[in-house]
């Protein structure tokens, strides 16, 4: 076991199950990935696009199907958990209810064989770090869902691994707690100085934590790319509508000429970037609400004439629904005056207008 | 806090509003019923019977158990065969539950085969051991014909007869309970021990073991409940003049063939108060351990 490392190599990682019926399907194909010293992944995306099973397959909780897993030259995938000594933080913290909060940090410690005298202050470090001191000697029943949090993460860093893997770490605290302990884990993982691996079905918390987001869809790798660009570029239209571009249209395209396409349906004409070559008669745009600007005067290009049919109280502005005379919807951030029925202008800059090859089923 | 709070009856007092009769309490009254006519009455009755010997005082019957030969020792003999026949069953169900605990293929017909002897009587039970551990049985047969051992085999008529008489009843009944208090552990908790390090065998000390020890207390007490009352193997299998001659038995003479109901009566309450001593002591070594829920966190 190591406490140090500068790469963590995923060759191809694979892992297959059988389904329903003798069907074998792949959790996740494929995935090639390098972690260095000091990076902070995020693995992003649906509910069983196979995120927590990559997570699975690093610690050694699943064995792969295939491809190969090494932390700088040594082959780790044929390694059972015990030997790989990563540390992992589960989602529902799987804090050991027998042990007192020490004796939880210390476990690792002591199935290392460190001597009692070395462990106490370990465990005082570590508690210190996630800012838990004076919590000693509760058992984890006693403990709000924060602090079990806090005692998971300690005990998962006191043995110094190279790697933290987090499940969905913050999926059970409440909305003021988990923007806390996100800068918490930042914190701690800039502190410590290796390297993170986090799940997260949550594109808000991959965006803030991470230096590089892998976007995954039904176990395939969609995007791996820093949190600005898969924010601004995304791949593709599935990680479009993951990061929020909530309005993707299908239309005809009317020219393509260098990076701009032109697409139209007969009550919208759209210039934007085309992100892939585009094959055949039609495509699909990504816009995000809050690109879109609702207009008094006509402006030149990509603006949408539209009837206001439904409009969300958000606070600082509003999310509305606007409705073209064919009743494409779109939706759009607006201020909050705008008002149910009146008809308005919805104009986009083309350089927001992402243009996407169709997707398969939709014709 | 310093202030002392107010205890609870005053709590409830001060604070509880007075609750309108809830009907959905005579549910109870059946049970209730049930309790007082079919266990409470017989017991107490039993009490008062055993205190009303023959001849004598008061404590004549007890006096009786205590000093004659073949009364008293049978306590012993019985504690003989219960607690191995106990020891054993949990010793044996923990592994096999242990391994079974993981849904795999096996699993299920496993649990069946190792399940069916709870469907068996123990009087067919004994009929199938004299069949095949006797003298002249099955087993005794196939070894001498392949002459691995030649001696006599006593296996039937004997202590070691009830004994595995009591394992093969009992064991099925030890190892589902105890199945179902490892299944009630959450394998997350094995497998963040095993992310710090922790190999099969340290996970089992060090999580499913402690956790679990409470559930073996009280299956140890429940499969010895059920050892210690023996009778139908014991007369069937056993040496019920010698040395099988347990508990049960003694009352069963004094009660029909003495037609000494009083002093079977007393027989009957010291069998309950060794075997409440018995329970009472293990469920003492259950404060030692953690009793708390068997799960790691929240959700």
């Amino acid at each position: 076991m190591k406490h140090d490392f500068s790469e963590l190599r995923l060759e191809r990682v694979t892992r297959r199950f059988a389904g329903s019926g003798g069907n074998i399907f792949n959790a996740l194909s494929e995935l090639s990935l390098t972690i260095r010293r000091g990076e902070f992944i995020a693995l992003l995306g649906p509910s069983g696009c196979g995120k927590s099973t990559a997570l699975n397959c690093i610690a050694g909780l699943l064995p792969l199907s295939g491809g190969m897993i090494r932390l700088d030259d040594t082959r780790i995938d044929t390694l059972p958990p015990e030997r790989r000594g990563f540390g992992m933080v589960f989602q529902n913290y799987a804090l050991f209810p027998h042990m007192s909060v020490v004796k939880n940090v210390g476990f690792g410690l002591r199935m290392r064989g460190v001597s009692t005298s070395e462990i106490a202050p370990r465990v005082e470090k570590a508690m210190r770090l996630v800012q838990l001191t004076g919590q000693e000697h509760k058992l984890p029943g006693q403990l709000s869902g924060g602090q079990q949090q806090r005692v998971a993460i300690a005990r998962a860093i006191v043995i110094e691994p190279p790697l933290i893997l987090m499940d969905e770490p913050l999926s059970n605290l409440d909305a003021k707690l988990r923007l806390e302990t996100r800068s918490e884990i930042r914190r701690i993982h800039r502190e410590l100085g290796r390297a993170t691996v986090y799940v997260t079905h949550d594109q808000d918390e991959a965006l803030s934590l991470a230096d590089r987001i892998v976007v995954m869809k039904d176990g395939v790798v969609q995007q791996i790319a820093s949190p600005q660009e898969v924010y601004a570029q995304p791949a593709n239209l599935h990680v479009a509508r993951f990061m929020g571009y909530r309005n993707v249209l299908h239309l005809d395209v009317a020219e393509d000429r260098g990076d701009r396409v032109t697409v139209t349906a007969p009550d919208i004409k759209l210039t934007g970037v085309r992100k892939a070559p585009i094959n055949g008669t039609r495509a699909s745009v990504a816009i995000r609400p809050e690109e879109m600007t609702i207009v008094t005067a006509p402006a030149v290009e990509n603006v949408i004439a539209g009837r206001v049919e439904n409009v969300e109280y958000g606070g600082r502005d509003s999310l509305v629904d606007v409705v073209t005379p064919k009743g494409t919807v779109l939706h759009v951030r607006a201020p909050v005056n705008v008002a149910m029925g009146a008809q308005v202008l919805v104009q986009v800059p083309p350089e927001r207008v992402l243009v996407y090859p169709q997707e398969a089923g939709n014709a | 806090m310093s202030t002392a709070l107010p205890s609870k009856a005053s709590v409830n007092e001060t604070l509880a509003p007075r609750a309108p009769f809830d009907r959905v309490l005579l549910l109870v009254v059946p049970a209730t019923l049930f309790m007082l006519l079919l266990f409470i009455y017989p017991f107490i009755y039993g009490l008062v019977l055993s205190f009303e010997p023959k001849e004598g005082g008061w404590l004549a019957n007890y006096r009786t158990f205590f000093t004659t030969d073949n009364l008293w020792p049978t306590i012993g003999t019985t504690l003989k065969l219960a607690l191995p026949a106990t020891l054993i069953n949990v010793g044996i169900a923990l592994p096999i539950a242990y391994k079974m605990r993981v849904k795999s293929r096996w699993q299920r017909w496993i649990t069946t085969l190792l399940v069916v002897p709870i469907t068996l009587g123990t009087v067919l039970i004994a009929e199938g051991m004299l069949t095949y551990f006797g003298p002249k049985g099955w087993l005794s047969q196939f070894l001498q014909l392949t002459h691995l051992y030649d001696g006599a085999i006593r296996l039937t008529h004997n202590y070691w007869g009830v004994l595995i008489s009591l394992i093969i009843s009992g064991f099925p009944f030890a190892f589902l309970l105890i199945l179902s208090y490892v299944t009630g552990i959450d394998p997350v908790l094995a497998r963040a021990a095993s992310t710090l390090g922790a190999d099969s065998k340290a996970q089992f000390r060090h999580i499913y073991l402690p956790l679990l020890a409470p559930g073996l207390a009280m299956c140890f007490c429940l499969a010895f409940v059920q050892a210690f009352s023996v009778f139908p193997s014991a007369v069937l299998l056993g040496a019920p003049a010698g040395p099988t001659r347990v508990i049960s038995i003694a009352a069963y003479e004094a009660a029909f063939e003495q037609y000494d109901y009083s002093l079977a009566s007393a027989i009957a309450m010291i069998m309950g108060f060794v075997q409440l001593v018995i329970v009472a002591f293990v469920l003492s070594l259950r404060s030692w351990f953690y009793k708390g829920p068997v799960s790691g966190g929240k959700g």
